[in-house]
């Protein structure tokens, strides 16, 4: 498979968003057009007069990637060249379950034929790590720092997904970059699936999360090894397919490996709040049969 | 305005305003259609869906989105991806696209909008004035104001040829007052195909998402270049001067009908009182004007057809040689206590030679009616000016002292 993103863009060493971004083109192919809403992927990969697509490719604003996907979507079909051109609009968690969510909400609703991909670093990365929709629970952001009374952000994390099966959409996956051939498998799967369909991607943040550029995969795979991000296919609104767990870890080793929980390990109280995630991992066995 | 009525008589239909634009629209073969129903633009849109939903425009999507602000992101889409592509809004409606206007026109699409003209909310009002295109000046829009039903049908294909004009590549506004021109029936010779075909070629724009000639389109743009985008967008605006009184003229050879390039005139040549006015009220000023010059008074009309860009050279060409001349506005600039048109104007005149006295009125706020009297009146304002100079530069006019 080519590789359909040009090496020498500006990202971090370990960025998770130029995996998410090639792995996303090796499933869609030449033949496809992607927008993308404002954030470290576009700053990143399109500084004037230079570019890493090497697709057609079209930045709007923060809050309506979904909105001119459904335009160019439109426009494909009025001139009879829908088919074979697939439409992807992908964007970060901000831009997804955030700002952007109306414009995603009526694109889905309306039933245009496009692939939306989130990719999710859980937290407005581009601004300098603010707390979004995504943020888990008792992440400390520069918006929800941990401190002397607080644990971070004390909110779980916005289901985007389920919200996207509600729209009745066909095809709903969660998938993680540390899993490149779950991710190409499901996007492709996306993209062959005629209606509006979603793919949220888990995808660990080297500077948001802080840990070394060398972990990016390693993290994402635990967040998977511990059941904090289960990976699973829906189709029109049922589960069909899971990735099963054998020893789930415990949460800890995951949550040890970045800056961001830090304070869940020095300060009074933390155990506890370990505990909870803990829980919240162990529902997730529960819920998706992950065992 | 040249126009034989004669001749139109038999082709007349009394149709709504809104229908006349709907379509004009659907003669101009659009690929795209964006918009979200908003008083007083909804018959428009109404009227389009039930072409679509008759099979009456081949070739075209009709997307029906959940807000203004994803109206025009679907036209970011699709005229990026070389659709020809049209909305209609109003005030609210518009205030929320507002980010997306400069996105439109950074990136060049030409893009047809059409604003029936509404005030905007607090308070609360429905009716017609014109701050809603006003507030959106400086979005890198050209901006059209139509006179009657007639013009503003007429004015969306000519506002297509603008845009999609190679030099040009700017989105196009073209305001109608709101129930005054999108409610009213009058006669109308609506827009035929076959000579729009010959008027308006298709819109094929050089560069669009392609898979075959892959682009990047909105880059990311640092200091070291975003300035010669904005100065790009600036040319462009100084080259649609041109195209516009170009579409003007060559619609007037295939349709015989014109009511002026960049502005239009009436009993402008000799006169010492010259009023300037945007839209609907340039009718009811033209009524003045006949009723005063019957009388003797030296009155005349400079009707602005483009707002943006702003004619400077065709206005000081009218302005020049006469004694006073009133600026009327459908907008305010809070703070400044002036309208736009008197601003402008007023800021063009300054560093030449042109020495001519200029007033501003704001009228008709809200929907507020503006009678012949009050047009009547400010005429006897500007006289006072040419006896005894300026007193008061801008002011409102039929403030009800009880309610203040």
């Amino acid at each position: 498979m080519k590789s359909l993103l040009a090496p020498g863009h500006r990202g971090c060493a370990g960025c998770c968003d130029a995996m998410a971004a090639k792995f996303t083109l090796m499933a869609a192919g030449e033949d496809c057009i992607v927008v993308s809403p404002t954030g470290c992927l576009e700053v990143m990969t399109t500084p004037y007069p230079e570019s890493s697509w090497e697709i057609p490719w079209i930045h709007s604003l923060f809050e309506n990637n979904a909105a001119v996907a459904s335009g160019i979507e439109a426009a494909l079909k009025a001139k009879g060249e829908m088919g074979k051109t697939k439409v992807i609009a992908m964007g970060g968690d901000g831009a997804t379950l955030d700002i952007g969510m109306r414009s995603v909400s009526g694109a889905f609703e309306r039933g245009h034929d496009f692939t939306f991909v989130c990719i999710d670093n859980e937290a407005y990365m581009n601004t300098g790590v603010q707390r979004s929709g995504a943020t888990p629970f008792a992440a400390s952001t520069t918006t929800s720092p941990a401190g002397e009374v607080s644990f971070g952000n004390i909110r779980p994390k916005k289901n985007m997904p389920a919200i996207m099966a509600a729209h009745g959409s066909p095809y709903v996956a969660t998938t993680s970059i540390g899993y490149p051939k779950d991710m190409i498998r499901k996007v492709k799967t996306a993209l062959d699936v005629e209606g509006p369909t979603y793919v949220h991607s888990h995808a660990p943040c080297t500077t948001g999360w802080g840990f070394d550029t060398s972990k990016t995969v390693e993290i994402a795979k635990l967040a998977v090894e511990t059941c904090l991000w289960p990976l699973y296919e829906m189709e029109d609104g049922e589960i069909t397919k899971v990735k099963k767990v054998k020893n789930p870890k415990p949460v800890e080793d995951y949550l040890k490996m970045q800056r961001r929980f830090k304070h869940l390990f020095t300060k009074e109280g933390g155990d506890e709040m370990v505990k909870k995630i803990q829980a919240l991992a162990d529902e997730n066995i529960e819920k998706f049969g992950l065992q | 305005m040249r126009r034989d009525y004669e001749k139109e008589k038999k082709d007349m239909v009394v149709v709504e305003g809104s229908y006349a634009v709907a379509s004009a629209v659907k003669a101009c073969r659009p690929n795209v259609i964006s918009a979200y129903p908003i008083t007083p633009q909804t018959h428009i849109v109404e009227e389009l869906s039930q072409f679509i939903a008759d099979g009456e425009i081949p070739n075209c999507e009709y997307v029906m989105v959940e807000s203004e602000f994803s109206a025009l992101s679907a036209l970011v889409g699709s005229s990026a991806a070389g659709a020809r592509s049209y909305s209609a809004t109003t005030s609210q409606g518009l205030e929320l696209m507002h980010e997306v206007l400069f996105n439109v026109s950074g990136m060049r699409l030409p893009v047809v909008m059409t604003i029936a003209n509404r005030a905007v909310s607090a308070p609360i009002n429905i009716w017609n004035d014109q701050q809603d295109s006003i507030s959106q000046r400086d979005t890198g829009w050209i901006q059209l104001y139509a006179e009657d039903t007639q013009e503003i049908s007429d004015m969306t294909a000519q506002a297509f040829k603008i845009g999609e004009d190679p030099d040009i590549l700017l989105p196009v506004m073209t305001c109608m007052d709101g129930f005054i021109l999108s409610h009213v029936y009058e006669p109308v010779v609506l827009l035929d195909d076959d000579l729009v075909a010959e008027y308006l070629p298709p819109f094929e724009p050089e560069l669009k998402l392609d898979p075959k000639n892959p682009k990047t389109f909105g880059a990311f743009a640092d200091p070291n270049s975003y300035t010669e985008f904005r100065y790009l967008q600036q040319q462009a605006m100084d080259k649609a001067l041109k195209k516009i009184e170009d579409a003007a003229d060559e619609f007037y050879d295939l349709f015989g009908r014109y009511y002026g390039g960049l502005i239009d005139t009436y009993e402008t040549d000799d006169a010492d009182i010259i009023l300037m006015a945007m839209g609907s009220i340039v009718g009811t000023i033209k009524d003045v004007v006949d009723k005063l010059r019957a009388k003797g008074v030296k009155v005349g009309l400079l009707k602005v057809r483009s707002f943006r860009p702003f004619p400077v050279e065709a206005i000081h060409n009218v302005i020049k040689d006469a004694k006073v001349v009133v600026a009327l506005d459908k907008n305010i600039s809070i703070g400044l206590n002036e309208g736009a048109l008197f601003t402008e104007t007023k800021a063009t005149l300054y560093n030449t030679k042109i020495d001519v006295p200029v007033i501003g009125f704001m009228i008709g706020q809200g929907g507020r009616d503006i009678p012949v009297e009050t047009i009547e009146n400010i005429v006897d304002e500007a006289k006072k000016v040419i006896d005894s100079g300026i007193t008061v530069e801008s002011q409102f006019t039929d403030l009800k002292e009880e309610l203040l």
